[in-house]
């Protein structure tokens, strides 16, 4: 049996006032004043209701990981964060390069209930570089994997990128480009310029993810292929994607949450929080994205939620590990780059964090957004609230958060997956509730058939 | 309480020329003698009272400086003190009858660190103390020689020594001041 | 001054104060008693992660000089990719009652971390981090130049209207970054010299001139001409094609060296590569301050643990 729930006066991203009532996992009805009894009763006011966020760029690290974060704890942090999809990307420990990981990766996040864990496949076996995984295997295991990467690494050989373009185009997957040339970046600590050879720091080029970004484009072209890019952080790379869509190459794009706030400025002084990969950019580059994804260059965005062990942080610049979580501080992060500058409205959020991502992905139920008959995944948000954002307000295992400290807008107050809450009042609901009613879920599912 | 004056340019002169008439008594006569100031205005002191010394003996007596600021035993208590050079003159200090001048004789500590200071850069005979004021006070064995004036103090008073070559007017001030020293 | 991490942080103020405490320090050497107490007491702890003989026997000559306590740890063998070996050194340091650590690493801004860490509450000396800043080399270097210009009349002089000319591998060389920051604080005029190669993207935003052609750089009758160690292994990383190539183009040979002004100054900040980067006549000519360098290495990093290390902001 699972939950009736009814949202009474929420701000749908129209800006239009509804109730929204929920019931049998899905949403039953939309409108003023519905009059219907409900197991739950929520008061939207004040509260904007978005579909549920879908991350195409997360590492949930289980496999091998589980001392930086677990499919749980990440899941965890992602629902706070008003997610109720991730995509997890494959560089686990066994790498997610065959259909045996990929199985274990969903069906752990399916148990515990919090967000619907979608396993992404490596593209090359053990992310070498050298052969291709088995991603057929992958494709048609239970997982049914669509989207495949070796993030972290760039598949930077010409010839097996092509080959991955064309194979994977067999089963209707994509692939997913960490484009960064390997030769150019040796070393490599942060985005090269001025400030990194004031600092003594080597530098990570834009042309070094301009460079493979232009060369996969053409590539895509050539044998017809979907190409996805993750984590754009150069106008350079703004500008080479506008130009092959306007080529007509299917091309979609990606840009973190961080790479639309946060400048290169933050690596003087060597708080190694703030080193990532790709990594900080310029001014005029974060202008660039923030302009990319207004005008569709940029389709979606992504966390690239990369959680670090205390250790791996707490060292010299050169030392530490790339990456931060942000699963927990995304939307918050979004809403103060690009909807309080104006660039973007709530309706486009929902569109770039969670209808396309979750098309990129081919993942079912987010093509209406929030509809009369669509599964009930969305999250209430405040955004008139601001907050200084503290460790206290994590909830994967990293702390290594570039947000410490300073003030966000916006808070997730309620998130629901598939019709049953797994964040209540601003709070996760306890991992026993979420998980038994995501059993109910799947058992409710199957009795309808 | 404002300032008091206690000496004005004429008394210190007086004072001066005294010290240097008592420094050649005490030593017989100008032979082996060298006048070392402390910074700041015993520098000044010191160089005066060598020309008042070459022109009452007719002989030239070399005057020079000696910073003791690395020699001192309250570094660690006070903000940082930048040292100023320790100037010897030639013929250096070895066997030489050095008077050490400075301009108010206090607890002792900065003569304590004199005594070290001019250790390092060799090895007088004799050293002798000249002070312009002392204000009593005193936290170890020490005791001047040659004294321009006794002045009796409290230790929450200032005493304050203005000369013309470096604050451009002369006179010798006494005040109550906050908290004490 | 709590901490010496880059002289980017130095004002023109401070520098005067620390090359004029150094003259002092300077004075204290030529005594019978080479020594004196003012950081009695103190312990000076040389963290070294990288060898470097020269550099940590000289900061050992300053604190012994000023009678400061000196342990010299060699981390070498640690790798710097075990990132929580310096927090763990530190926290070593902090329970053995370091007053200040004298810090060489091979990771740029390591001595940032550690002044920021809270890992340990003493005073910190950037011995020389990564390809960053080498402070205390720009320092003696300053005051290499200042004594060489104003001889015992130093003190309280700056060096406005002084061309100096860097030459070498600017990219690498912490001591071209420390010298740039300072020696312009200063009120000096530097000039790079170095292939595209091995100078820094962006140099053009730095306070330098830059040129390629040191011929015509050493033209314009330079006072100071300041030449960098060229390392063999930036051949192979194809940053030049051949030692001999380096040397012909952007070596100080004796040509080049009969060129220079007869008052002006030859530096390198050692060890040097005679015959490559600079011939053995420059080395030797009178010109050459390449001995004072590390004399005056001793006396700047006197003034430098004296300053940090006494006064009540030495340690809490």
């Amino acid at each position: 049996m699972t939950e009736t729930i009814l949202v009474r006066a929420v701000t749908l991203v129209d800006g239009t006032s509804t109730d929204i009532l929920v019931r049998d996992s899905r949403i039953a009805e939309l409108g003023r004043a519905i009059f219907a009894s409900a197991d739950r009763l929520i008061d939207g006011a004040g509260l904007i209701a978005l579909p549920g966020l879908v991350d195409l760029h997360t590492h949930l690290r289980e496999p091998g990981f589980e001392q930086s974060e677990t499919i749980f704890s990440g899941s965890r942090a992602a629902a706070i964060g008003g997610f109720t999809a991730v995509h997890a990307m494959a560089n686990t420990s066994p790498v997610a390069d065959t259909a045996g990981v990929v199985e274990q990766v969903m069906s752990l996040g399916d148990r515990h209930g919090y967000v619907t864990v979608r396993p992404i496949g490596a593209v090359t076996r053990g992310l070498e570089g050298q052969q291709l995984s088995e991603i057929g295997a992958m494709a048609n295991s239970r997982a049914q994997v669509r989207v495949f990467s070796d993030d972290g690494k760039c598949v930077s050989d010409a010839l097996l990128m092509r080959r991955a373009l064309e194979y994977v185009k067999t089963f209707g997957g994509v692939i997913a480009q960490h484009a960064q040339e390997p030769r150019l970046t040796e070393g490599a600590q942060m985005n090269e310029g001025s400030l990194s050879g004031e600092l003594g720091l080597a530098g990570w080029p834009a042309v070094a993810e301009e460079a493979i970004i232009a060369r996969d484009v053409l590539l895509a072209q050539h044998v017809g292929a979907r190409l996805h890019v993750c984590h754009l952080s150069t106008a350079g790379s703004v500008e080479v994607v506008r130009w092959a869509k306007a080529r007509g190459i299917d091309v979609t794009a990606e840009v973190t949450p961080h790479h639309l706030l946060l400048t290169e400025q933050l690596a003087v002084g060597y708080d190694s929080r703030y080193k990532v990969n790709p990594p900080l950019r310029r001014d005029e580059d974060v202008r660039a994205v923030r302009e990319g994804l207004a005008d569709g260059t940029i389709d979606i965005i992504a966390t690239d939620h990369a959680p670090h062990p205390v250790e791996a942080k707490d060292c010299e610049w050169e030392a530490a590990a790339f990456g931060m979580v942000g699963l927990e501080s995304a939307l918050s992060v979004v809403q103060a780059s690009v909807v309080d500058t104006g660039l973007l409205d709530w309706a486009d959020i929902a569109r770039v964090f969670s209808k396309t991502p979750a098309a990129i992905g081919q993942l079912a139920g987010y093509a209406q957004g929030i509809a009369v008959g669509a599964p009930a995944s969305f999250t209430l948000y405040d955004p008139s609230v601001s907050r200084v954002f503290e460790a206290t307000q994590l909830r994967g295992k990293g702390v290594n958060s570039p947000y410490l400290s300073t003030t966000l807008p916006g808070r997730i107050m309620a998130t629901f997956h598939r019709g049953y809450a797994t964040v209540l009042d601003g709070e996760l609901v306890d991992a026993e509730t979420v998980a038994a009613a995501a059993r109910a879920h799947d058992q409710a599912g199957v009795g309808r058939g | 309480m404002p300032a008091r004056t206690v000496l004005q340019q004429a008394d210190i002169t007086r004072a001066l020329t005294r010290i240097s008439h008592e420094i050649l008594e005490s030593n017989r006569g100008p032979e082996n003698l060298v006048v070392m100031g402390i910074p700041t205005r015993g520098v000044i002191l010191a160089a005066r009272i060598g020309a008042m010394l070459a022109e009452i003996s007719g002989t030239v007596v070399p005057s020079g400086s000696l910073d003791v600021t690395m020699y001192r035993d309250d570094l660690g208590r006070n903000p940082t003190r930048v040292p100023s050079p320790t100037e010897v003159p030639p013929g250096g200090i070895d066997g030489k009858t050095v008077v050490l001048v400075d301009d108010v004789l206090y607890s002792g500590r900065t003569i304590r660190s004199a005594l070290d200071a001019l250790g390092a850069i060799g090895r007088p005979s004799i050293v002798r103390l000249a002070t312009l004021v002392d204000r009593g006070h005193r936290e170890l064995p020490i005791r001047p020689d040659f004294v321009g004036k006794n002045l009796p103090s409290a230790t929450n008073e200032r005493i304050n020594v203005h000369l013309l070559e470096i604050d451009g007017d002369e006179f010798v001030t006494i005040e109550e001041s906050e908290g004490g020293e | 001054m709590r901490h010496l991490l880059s002289t980017r942080d130095l004002s023109r103020d401070e520098t005067i104060t620390i090359l004029d405490v150094a003259e002092d320090m300077a004075d204290v050497a030529e005594r019978e008693v080479r020594k004196v107490p003012a950081l009695r007491g103190k312990t000076v702890v040389n963290l070294f992660f990288e060898d470097s003989t020269r550099t940590r026997i000289s900061f050992e000559a300053a604190a012994k000089r000023l009678s400061a306590d000196v342990i010299n740890f060699s981390a070498k063998g640690s790798s710097v990719s075990k990132g929580e070996s310096l927090k763990d050194t530190a926290q070593t340091l902090a329970a053995i009652g370091a007053d200040a650590v004298v810090i060489r690493h091979g990771a740029s801004g390591a001595p940032h971390v550690l002044a920021n860490s809270g890992w340990i509450d003493a005073a910190i000396v950037n011995a020389g981090d990564g390809t960053h800043e080498h402070p205390t080399q720009a320092l003696l270097d300053a005051f290499t130049i200042r004594r060489r210009l104003h001889g015992a009349d130093s003190r309280g002089h700056d060096l406005d209207g002084v061309s100096v000319t860097i030459v070498g591998d600017i990219l690498h060389s912490r001591v071209a970054r420390s010298n740039a920051w300072l020696l312009t604080t200063l009120g000096a005029s530097v000039t790079f010299v170095a292939p595209a190669t091995l100078l820094p993207i962006g140099v053009e935003n730095w306070p330098v001139e830059v040129r390629y052609d040191l011929d015509i750089a050493l033209a314009a009758k330079p006072d100071v001409v300041m030449m960098l160690r060229i390392q063999g292994e930036r051949m192979h990383a194809a940053f030049f094609p051949s030692a001999r190539e380096y040397s012909r183009i952007w070596g100080l040979d004796d040509e080049r060296l009969a060129v220079l002004a007869a008052d002006s100054i030859v530096m390198h900040p050692g060890p040097m590569n005679r015959g490559l980067e600079i011939s053995a006549a420059a080395a030797d000519s009178p010109r050459s301050t390449v001995r004072e360098q590390v004399a005056n290495g001793v006396s700047i990093r006197m003034a430098v643990l004296y300053l940090t290390l006494s006064g009540e902001g030495g340690k809490q």
